[in-house]
């Protein structure tokens, strides 16, 4: 990938590609999830030295997408903050607080 | 056999000033597990961006933290300046670049008297204070607040430094320097504070990889990256090198710390030899459209700023990666195998900030 790209994927080529980035040898950066019509944008951001590059997903609002905690064992807290802050469903997180990682009084996932 | 059990830390304990709460499991008096929770504080400032005007937003930008306001605001300025392709003043970047140096200087003498309290070196942790007054005076003369500056915008700056102020200044830094280096005896070669700090908290280069930890807490494992050397601000145009060490514990922390408030007094020295004169902003019109990912290398160390316009005067999305958040899953890794007592200055030492993590 080149410097600062932001690849779109489908959802079921994340694991896959994750796991080729990671042994490309980058750290994961962040995850970032914004709200679309009828869905959500999942942004995941790796760098290897000053490199920065991005997967990008698009989901719709009831799909689940599969655990990168498992890869990048780092990502269980970016993953909680997504499911707690706006609904993303996330199957098998390697600690998953189950909607408890944010103790926000108001209802969560912020519509 | 052992005894297995669970010490809930915080979220109210005498070394947080701002609340987390950790789940340790203990087996005797030895960590085998941590489990951290947030939330308590959640200001839902991201979210707002959906109801402030752009421009505006760089007021609740420099609210997510009142240690490093200046940068938040930049970052965010920084990150709409390039969606929007606004050339900012080659001044107002030099003027970015010293107040960043500034910040950074503030944060670091901050987290060094926090340290030093929490094990119980009260002399310590006043001279660091102390020292830590004058960034705050310095900030009152140049922007006219303590905490909260409100000199960034975007397009530029809203404020300017003259330069007898500047002047001024470069004395200040110079007396802090000798100051400096007394104080970092004490904090680098006391007997009683090598006690509490070395061997402790080991972070390898591998784990600080792995992990994706940030800033001080990333270099003093090793790893030589600073966002600085990205060249935003006026970062290009000075002289310097990422300060690192491979031992990876606590001593090793205090230590880049300290080196980095040198640096940091170089780094505005240079800044101040080669500010150009001019403007301070540029005006533009119009609204974004686009998306930008800005890196700030903040004093806890890379904050990403995610911003995502779509022509109108509200911004789709405005996302921060603070760097507290990024070092939680290394401070968990420091945390497995240390001592209960050991807790607190492990925590300390990512220089935790939950204001900026709780956004």
């Amino acid at each position: 990938m080149i410097d600062g790209q932001i690849m779109d994927i489908g959802p079921g080529s994340l694991v896959p590609e994750v796991l080729k980035i990671q042994h490309d040898g980058y750290r994961l950066v962040q995850i970032c999830a914004t709200r679309t019509p009828g869905g959500y944008e999942l942004t995941y951001s790796f760098s290897k030295e000053y490199e920065f590059v991005c997967l990008r997903i698009n989901l719709k609002e009831d799909a689940e997408i599969m655990t990168i905690s498992n890869i990048y064992s780092c990502a269980f807290l970016y993953e909680n903050e997504i499911h707690d802050l706006f609904g993303v469903q996330i199957k098998l997180i390697t600690i998953d607080y189950k909607g408890n990682l944010y103790r926000i009084e108001k209802k969560t996932p912020f519509k | 056999m052992s005894t297995r059990s669970i010490v809930p830390f915080g979220p109210q304990h005498p070394v947080l000033p701002e609340p987390i709460h950790i789940d340790l499991v203990l087996e005797d008096e030895k960590v085998v597990e941590a489990i951290p929770s947030i939330g308590f504080v959640h200001r839902g400032l991201e979210k707002l961006v959906e109801k402030k005007d752009f421009n505006e937003y760089v007021y609740v930008a420099e609210r997510i933290c009142g240690i490093c306001s200046f940068m938040h605001g930049m970052g965010y300025c920084e990150a709409v300046e390039h969606i929007m392709n606004i050339e900012v003043p080659p001044r107002a970047q030099y003027l970015r670049t010293i107040w960043s140096e500034m910040s950074r200087i503030h944060s670091h003498l901050l987290w060094l008297g926090l340290l030093a309290d929490a094990f119980g070196f009260e002399s310590l942790f006043m001279q660091s204070w102390r020292m830590r007054e004058k960034i705050l005076d310095m900030f009152e003369y140049s922007t006219g607040g303590r905490v909260i500056f409100s000199v960034n915008k975007i397009g530029g700056q809203r404020k300017d430094m003259d330069n007898d102020m500047i002047a001024d200044f470069l004395k200040i830094f110079a007396d802090m320097e000798s100051e400096l280096k007394v104080l970092s005896k004490t904090f680098l070669d006391d007997y009683a504070v090598n006690t509490r700090l070395r061997d402790v908290g080991f972070l390898t280069k591998e784990q600080a990889h792995d992990l994706g930890a940030v800033g001080p807490f990333m270099r003093s494992s090793g790893i030589a990256l600073d966002n600085r050397k990205l060249g935003y601000a006026a970062y290009a145009d000075l002289d310097f090198e990422p300060i690192t060490s491979t031992v990876g514990d606590s001593y090793a922390r205090t230590d880049v710390r300290i080196r980095e408030i040198f640096q940091s007094i170089d780094l505005i020295r240079q800044a101040a030899a080669k500010i150009p004169g001019g403007e301070v902003a540029t005006p533009f019109k119009g609204f974004p459209q686009g998306e930008h990912f800005m890196r700030v290398e903040q004093p806890r160390g890379e904050a990403i700023y995610y911003v995502k316009a779509n022509g109108t005067k509200f911004l789709d999305r405005m996302r921060v990666r603070t760097p507290t958040f990024a070092n939680l899953p290394g401070m968990i890794e420091t945390l497995k195998g240390c001592q209960l007592a050991d807790v607190p200055i492990l925590i300390l030492t990512i220089d935790p900030c939950i204001s900026c993590t709780e956004r």
